[in-house]
């Protein structure tokens, strides 16, 4: 489900390239356009019947992700705040893909586009932007001129082309977008268009004839779906809907929330320009100015809390973000501002005290993903998290180091679709070594587990939790838990502070 | 084994997304028009007659306007509207009076109407006024036609070619 808006790109590729070869063999005149498409269909069944049919489908597939990842990003909450503007471009993307599909299924000029071509132009005649009435041009088989096709032609190329340019003005607010899908998803998406296209390849509907009105149409549902509703509700509700409709989508960010967001701050005592809050932002939500509280440093962060989306995962990256304090108050140099990373560590001192058994687990997850309360198992404590990227990694450290637990699990989205775009593959690199700030290697590693399963029931939660639990190893020596003691330790390590 | 399973789920999540596409891309077939009707499609872009006729000016009127501008004639740009009736076997299926378009309703009237009736033989009438007149009709086309079910026919209106026109 991460990969819906990466494939309706993937199936646009497939759209673009099967249809610049149909085009080589498409004849634009009213007689011409429907023999030259008959014979792409029968006599080059072959090639251009298959290109033919993938055109049609993986236009058809393009819809179905389209919609499918307008309604997931939107059920999961992805549009406001710094996403309003990814969200508010998706809507024109609806529009320019409809009418690609309407011109193409108008240039078959058969009985289907026919019928397209009336309906359309009847729908367009009620808005008065039109001095002549458009579907004149239907009324008989005389009116009609090839040159209506060539125009039909010229739409059918351009407006794609500034769909792709919508396309990218969609994707300039996402850094690092993921527009192609996994290669195995890729392939077998492509076989199964493939199988499809030679199974039940795409067919016209006999050639349009002004004369005759065709009375039972197969309509193409994921394009076409509209017309049913002006024949049934009128051109006017039809537009009303229709324009509505764009406009209730286009201002949902903006509707009142119904969680309140908590974002992002930067304090300027603790903060020394190192850049790597900037770096990790996934919404590029923090900039770098020139310093200006006189301290010797060159940059300062600077959070836009326009674009922040409360995911926290700059406290995960901040190097101050460290729970072993010798004698100030846990204040990293940034921080979210209703859930600070004092109060984090203070529910996992709090969840941990009454911990006990051989193998006590806590379990640091995200909101998002893991719904997971307070699992009733024996030995196992929960502290939720904005995201598990906001988690810096020597929380990971003060909970072994300190005995607070036996082991560490950390739980989140489901991989690769982490709510906050990156939380999950920043923690991956930084328990790795690989990404600022590291889990030092003293930690050990077969105390760590990682749950990336989003939301599963509380049975199949409990039965992760219990074998993560099982590989647990026995600690070699038992000490004495230490109790909240964060301000004072002898194994603060000199690095963790700056 | 559990590889096994997992292709042969990801083959059925295919298969399932190819059926839904393959049958979706031209099914339910969608019943627009009645299999045993006919179509007629009355439509016309006319313009009527100017609203009050042209007016030569009064020299004063002349100079009070810019030099370039100083037409002798008044003509107004309003149009008339077009008034319009059909009726099929003596029924009156359409009456109305269609304004002129545009900002300053200098355009022609637009009428685009569609009437679904039952295949067979019918008389049809059609008529027009686009003059001032208050009563008949400056254009009127009576015609017995013949229509098969699913035919459709338009009555078209030039005046050019001398007024209804019947395309089949």
């Amino acid at each position: 489900m991460y990969h819906l808006g990466a494939l309706g790109f993937f199936y646009f590729w497939v759209v673009a390239v099967s249809g610049i070869y149909v085009y080589i063999f498409f004849d634009t005149g009213i007689s011409e356009a429907y023999d030259s498409v008959e014979y792409m269909t029968h006599d080059q069944w072959y090639l251009a019947g298959v290109m033919r049919s993938l055109h049609r489908y993986a236009s058809d597939g393009m819809v179905a992700m389209m919609m499918l990842h307008m309604v997931r990003e939107f059920s999961l909450d992805r549009h406001r705040g710094s996403r309003w503007f990814t969200w508010f471009t998706g809507v024109p993307i609806l529009w320019l893909v409809v009418i690609c599909g309407i011109t193409g299924y108008w240039l078959v000029w058969d009985s289907l586009a026919q019928y397209v071509a009336t309906a359309t132009t009847e729908w367009l005649d009620w808005l008065p932007i039109f001095g002549e009435s458009v579907a004149r041009n239907f009324l008989s088989p005389e009116l009609l001129d090839d040159r209506f096709f060539t125009l039909m032609v010229f739409l059918h190329i351009a407006v794609p082309l500034i769909l792709l340019l919508v396309l990218w003005i969609h994707l300039q607010r996402v850094s690092k977008p993921e527009i192609f899908p996994a290669r195995g998803l890729a392939v077998g998406s492509f076989g199964m268009l493939l199988a499809l296209s030679l199974a039940w390849p795409a067919l016209s509907q006999g050639p349009a004839d002004l004369g005759k009105v065709p009375a039972a149409i197969g309509l193409d549902w994921f394009y076409l779906i509209a017309y049913p509703v002006v024949e049934i509700w009128g051109a006017g509700p039809a537009w009303a809907l229709a324009f509505g409709g764009s406009t209730f989508i286009c201002i949902l960010p903006w509707l009142p929330r119904l969680q309140h967001k908590s974002i992002a701050q930067v304090d300027l005592a603790n903060c020394n320009g190192c850049t790597r809050c900037q770096v990790d932002c996934p919404f590029a939500a923090i900039t770098m100015n020139p310093r200006s509280d006189g301290r010797p440093f060159e940059r300062e962060a600077v959070v836009d809390p326009e674009l922040c989306t409360g995911c926290g995962l700059c406290a995960g990256a901040c190097p101050t973000s460290t729970p072993f304090r010798r004698a100030s108050a846990l204040v990293p140099g940034i921080d979210l501002v209703d859930q600070p990373l004092r109060d984090l560590r203070q529910q996992i001192q709090d969840a941990t005290d009454n911990l006990s058994g051989e193998r006590r687990v806590l379990m640091l997850g995200c909101a998002h993903g893991m719904r997971f309360g307070h699992p009733a198992i024996d030995g196992v404590a929960a502290v939720q998290l904005p995201c598990v990227g906001a988690l810096p990694p020597s929380f990971i450290d003060y909970v072994l180091s300190r005995n607070l637990a036996d082991g560490v699990l950390l739980a989140g989205c489901n991989g690769g679709e982490c709510y906050s775009r990156f939380g999950i593959r920043w923690t991956e690199e930084r328990l790795a070594g690989e990404r600022d700030p590291h889990l030092r290697s003293r930690v050990p590693r077969d105390r760590i587990g990682q749950l990336w399963t989003g939301a599963r029931s509380a049975k199949q939660l409990g039965k992760e939790l219990r074998a993560f639990q099982a590989r647990l190893p026995e600690r070699p020596a038992k000490t004495e838990k230490s109790k909240a003691q964060p301000e004072a330790s002898p194994e603060t390590p000199a690095e963790e502070t700056v | 084994m559990n590889m096994l399973f997992r292709y042969a789920g990801q083959a059925l999540v295919y298969l399932i997304f190819a059926a839904f596409l393959g049958y979706f891309a031209s099914a339910p077939v969608y019943n627009h028009f009645p299999a045993d009707k006919a179509l007629i499609k009355l439509s016309l872009a006319h313009g009527a007659a100017r609203e009050g006729g042209c007016r030569r000016r009064t020299q004063e009127e002349l100079q009070k306007l810019a030099p370039n501008m100083r037409r002798p004639m008044d003509c107004p740009r309003q149009r008339l509207p077009v008034v319009i009736e059909f009726e099929i076997d003596g029924v009156t299926l359409y009456s109305a009076s269609e304004p002129p378009t545009g900002l300053s309703g200098d355009g022609p009237s637009r009428i685009y109407q569609r009437f679904t009736v039952s295949a067979g033989k019918h008389d049809i009438v059609a008529r027009l006024r686009d003059s001032d007149r208050t009563e008949g009709f400056d254009f009127e086309k009576k015609a017995t036609i013949e229509l098969k079910a699913q035919q459709s026919l338009a009555i078209d209106f030039r005046q050019e070619m001398g007024g209804f026109l019947l395309r089949w």
